[in-house]
């Protein structure tokens, strides 16, 4: 049987879809793994989220972005509770996200890899995604976002980033 | 215990004798006795990574290659990040009304916890990269652990932490391998590095009765018995990158009870500058 108070929360949880990563428009914070969940409590909302990194400085703005998109569906006082645990990892993002990410010029992260302490080589070759050329280099670890690396594509000659995997 | 006595333990440099007295209350410099044993260790995983990640966005802007200066600031972020996620956590613990920017941002130098590694000047690339090196190896031991603290908001906050800090040790490890067996230059100037920093690097496995206390309630880890792991992966990265691991003798402390060299007063005044001057000012 389905509650007044589900159907409620389905209705925030598809709201809370125009809510995007600011640095990665293409998904939404439930694609991202950000969003863990609404609860809904009587009049109360409580939306819980998880930090993507700890430091992640895009955080503040979609939480922001999650309180008045709800604010103008006409949910006044929605709360939002962070969350640490489970920590956020990127095995989290659908396949259909990914390909979301691959068609927006960010090639998609890879299945966490194992836990070897100091890995000697590389990760897995990475698909450059304008030309699908496998023969891309890492430019550096670190990109424009905590969550990003930067890479090029010896096939196109063409810089891309790709979402770390954690 | 009086405040006296407090700084009666401050001897410094060689013997045992940091360590308190069974049974005694655990000291500091600055404060006499602690009140809150957890408080403290928070504050030291805390101020490790306030400090060191303050160091490292000084890079931002005068990084050699600007991959690196992107790395630096990353990682910068991250440690920050962690900082201000522990801060709250032992504001929330010390129950003093204290949020985790009071913390960061309005205690002096003597009350700070970190480790004097985490404060020395940057120097130059090779000296950070090392620095970083030996804290990361140490970093992802310590995390692990505390992934199964009884504190759930700690082990949450680990559990987070060490995947950061896996990414960093493997950047930092593999910066360690080029420098040190890459040209005559920076092979030289890693070596130097490594012969300033090793020192400083046993204050990391150093523990007193606050650390006991919080391995105790289950909410701790005893750094002294993750010496051998860490070694393990020193070792193998420093062999790796044809450099010399330095006989282990001075070792500097004091940086866990709020004795700190002179260079963490300077950092900090940069550091709490414009919130000192503009207090309570937000973005």
């Amino acid at each position: 049987m389905v509650t007044v108070a589900d159907s409620r929360r389905e209705q925030i949880l598809a709201w809370l879809e125009e809510v995007k990563d600011p640095e990665v428009p293409v998904l939404s914070i439930r694609e991202l793994g950000v969003l863990r969940d609404v609860e809904v409590s009587g009049d109360e909302v409580v939306v819980v989220m998880t930090p993507t990194y700890s430091g992640c400085p895009a955080m503040h703005a979609m939480e922001a972005e999650v309180v008045t998109t709800l604010a103008r569906h006409g949910v006044p006082n929605a709360r939002v509770k962070t969350v640490y645990a489970p920590a956020w990892t990127t095995d989290w993002i659908s396949d259909e996200a990914k390909a979301k990410l691959a068609a927006y010029g960010i090639a998609p992260p890879a299945r966490v890899e194992s836990d070897d302490l100091v890995p000697l080589r590389r990760r897995a070759p990475v698909e450059c995604p304008y030309c699908h050329s496998v023969n891309t280099t890492v430019r550096s670890e670190f990109g424009s976002t905590a969550c990003k690396a930067i890479l090029f594509c010896n096939g196109c000659h063409q810089p891309f980033e790709l979402f770390k995997s954690i | 215990m009086s405040r006296e006595s407090g700084i009666g333990n401050r001897d410094s440099g060689n013997g045992s004798a940091d360590g308190w007295v069974a049974g005694a209350k655990p000291a500091t410099a600055t404060s006499g006795v602690v009140e809150n044993p957890f408080f403290e260790y928070l504050l030291r995983l805390a101020d490790d990574r306030l400090v060191l990640g303050h160091r490292l966005s000084e890079w931002c802007g005068h990084a050699p290659i600007l991959e690196e200066d992107i790395a630096l600031a990353n990682i910068a972020l991250d440690l920050i990040g962690q900082a201000s996620l522990l801060l709250k956590l032992a504001g929330e613990v010390e129950g003093k009304g204290r949020s985790e920017d009071t913390l960061a941002y309005f205690r002096d130098a003597i009350e700070f916890r970190n480790a004097q590694l985490v404060e020395l000047p940057n120097g130059d690339f090779a000296a950070t990269i090392i620095r970083q090196f030996l804290f990361d190896a140490w970093d992802v031991l310590v995390l692990e652990r505390l992934t199964a603290a009884s504190n759930q908001s700690l082990a949450g906050i680990a559990a987070k932490a060490l995947k950061e800090a896996k990414y960093h040790l493997r950047h930092t490890a593999e910066w360690v391998r080029m420098l040190g067996d890459g040209t005559a230059e920076s092979h030289a100037r890693a070596q130097r590095a490594l012969d300033d920093l090793w020192p400083y690097s046993a204050e990391l496995f150093l523990s007193d009765a606050i650390d006991a206390e919080a391995v105790a309630s289950g909410s701790g880890v005893d750094v002294e018995s993750l010496r051998a792991r860490w070694r393990q992966t020193v070792d193998r990265v420093l062999g790796e990158a044809t450099l010399t691991v330095p006989k282990d003798g001075f070792a500097p402390r004091g940086g866990r009870t709020g004795r700190h060299t002179e260079h963490l007063g300077r950092m900090l005044a940069d550091m709490q500058s414009l919130a000192r001057a503009h207090p309570g000012a937000a973005w």
